[in-house]
């Protein structure tokens, strides 16, 4: 049997009157790029924040090599080795592209309330170390010579990838990325693939991408998933979602017969 | 140097240590108090009912001070901190004003209205000072580390820092804590310098005072903190001759920052080596940033 790293059972979410999220079961096997698609408000994002502990499932299981984490805490998910990145950029706009990174990195190096206070015993060795682990980052995605720049002031692509490196920052074996191309012209999307598909391989990860961009998900992620109105309506590789007609009739809409 | 000055001085570097412990919080955990003094009235009356009824010695009870009003901000933090936002402002004023008040009206601990008197005269410049520069090496070494990226990751975008593994209710609990703390020093050296104390000195004027300077000194600058509170006491007294026009004088110099500085005196720069690197090398810097922009 494969490797399973994610296994999504049944899992429901309503707002309100709105069933976001209705019976999505897929998984992951370890190693897969594997791309979520549907139009707006399918409920990919809450599939996101329901792996990551933002909200909680009404319903169903969330199984992490095995070990269910519906409703646990964020940190404790995260501990775990899931990380991500946002739809909308979160990013601490008023520290610098290096300080986004460390502050991310530090949670493998960590020292207690005394030694911070007084910068004795292990303060020295473990900043130079997240600082170290820091600049490696920003290094592999091309973002090395505005470190010292305050996260905000980036220009909007590079924004999008010290997101990606914060979160690479986490060691995480589970990454989700949550629409990496938006507001990207034709020259950065492919400049984007080429990072993932490198970022995918040179750190041994899963990788679950939420995208508009067919481009970006027709060509680099050979498991596709497509949801429409909370429900997953087709699941395969990229031939085969092309081909199906769920799928056109979601995008496009629906052919009037008269 | 003249006694009146001499008071002017170590009156700065106690209200500086009660900034630090509001900038912290404030500036750098983002989160807005206007109830700060009743921690310093917290730290003032156990290190005055300590060395006046206890005999004990002043700088034990300083230290007894701090931690006191440490603890009971972790208490208050734990069930308030859910708050976000300006909610937690708004209730900070009731908790600042309930302690006030706890201290006005329980007349056979505190004396209440009538006033704390007989305290020793402990605190002298080198001790004001001492504490000072102490107090601010170790918040510094704080915020220049690990805690002080978790209290700022906090302050940005706390669904960010959760999401990078960061228990953000511990930290903002602990940044409450450690305020209270240096507020409560704070409070507990104001009563070595006064000799007496009146709950009313630590009323919602002092407190939003505390949040005034942290603000327009600049919110997650340390050294704008204190600047600020150095602004501000020198204005107290170069114009105490006109008494209580003064405060206009007091107003019109916050509304002037304000409005010219929106981010502080200080934005989030520090005084040190960085600063001056980033002045003196503007040019260089631009260049830099056409090359990659």
């Amino acid at each position: 049997m494969a490797d399973i790293i994610l296994k999504l059972n049944n899992l429901n979410k309503h707002f309100g009157g709105v069933h976001a999220v209705q019976d999505i079961s897929f998984t992951l096997e370890r190693g897969e790029l594997a791309g979520l698609i549907g139009p707006n408000g399918a409920g990919k994002t809450t599939v996101f924040n329901l792996i990551t502990g933002v909200y909680s499932p009404d319903s169903g299981q969330i199984l992490y090599k095995g070990e269910d984490i519906a409703s646990r805490k964020t940190y404790e998910i995260v501990a775990k080795g899931i990380a991500r990145t946002f739809q909308n950029l979160r990013l601490f706009p008023r520290s610098t592209a290096l300080e986004n990174v460390m502050t991310a990195c530090q949670q493998h190096f960590r020292y207690n309330f005394f030694e911070a206070i007084s910068h004795l015993g292990r303060w020295n060795s473990h900043e130079r170390k997240i600082r170290e682990m820091s600049l490696d980052l920003l290094d592999r995605v091309n973002l090395l010579p505005v470190a010292e720049q305050a996260a905000g002031t980036l220009p909007y692509g590079h924004q999008r990838r010290l997101e990606i490196a914060r979160a690479l920052a986490l060691q995480p074996e589970l990454l989700l990325l949550d629409e990496p191309a938006a507001g990207m012209n034709p020259e950065e999307v492919h400049v984007l693939n080429e990072l993932i598909r490198k970022i995918h391989r040179d750190f041994n990860l899963t990788t679950l991408v939420i995208e508009h961009h067919m481009e970006v998900i027709m060509e680099i992620c050979p498991h596709i998933i497509c949801m429409n109105f909370g429900a997953l309506i087709a699941e395969g590789d990229p031939d085969h979602i092309q081909k199906n007609p769920e799928i056109l009739k979601a995008y496009l809409g629906e052919e009037v017969e008269d | 140097m003249s006694g009146y000055l001499e008071g002017i001085i170590i009156l700065i570097c106690i209200n500086s240590i009660a900034a630090m412990g509001v900038s912290l919080l404030t500036g750098f955990t983002g989160i807005f108090t206007l109830g700060h003094a009743g921690y310093m009235a917290i730290g003032a009356y156990t290190a005055a009912i300590l060395t006046v009824r206890h005999h004990v010695p002043w700088l034990v009870a300083v230290l007894a001070a701090g931690t006191l009003a440490m603890i009971i901000a972790y208490m208050i933090g734990v069930p308030t901190l859910k708050l976000m936002g300006d909610y937690f402002a708004i209730a900070s004023i009731g908790l600042g004003e309930t302690i006030r008040l706890i201290l006005e009206n329980w007349q056979s601990f505190t004396r209440g209205a009538r006033g704390f008197p007989g305290i020793s005269n402990f605190t002298t410049l080198p001790v004001a000072a001492g504490f000072f520069l102490a107090m601010l090496i170790l918040m510094r070494f704080l915020i220049n580390g690990n805690y002080g990226r978790a209290f700022k990751a906090c302050r940005d975008d706390f669904v960010a820092a959760s999401l990078l593994g960061f228990k953000t209710a511990h930290y903002r609990v602990l940044s409450l804590a450690i305020s209270g703390f240096y507020c409560g020093i704070a409070g507990g050296l104001m009563a070595g310098f006064l000799t007496y104390l009146q709950p009313v000195m630590f009323d919602m004027q002092k407190s939003t005072e505390l949040t005034a300077v942290v603000v327009f000194g600049g919110l997650g600058s340390l050294s704008g903190s204190i600047i600020g509170t150095v602004v501000i006491g020198v204005v107290t007294e170069v114009f105490r001759p006109i008494s209580q026009y003064r405060m206009l004088i007091y107003g019109a110099i916050m509304v002037i920052i304000m409005v010219a500085r929106p981010e502080g005196i200080m934005g989030q720069h520090e005084i040190g080596p960085k600063l001056a690197r980033s002045l003196f090398a503007r040019k260089p810097a631009n260049e830099r940033d056409g090359n990659h922009g």
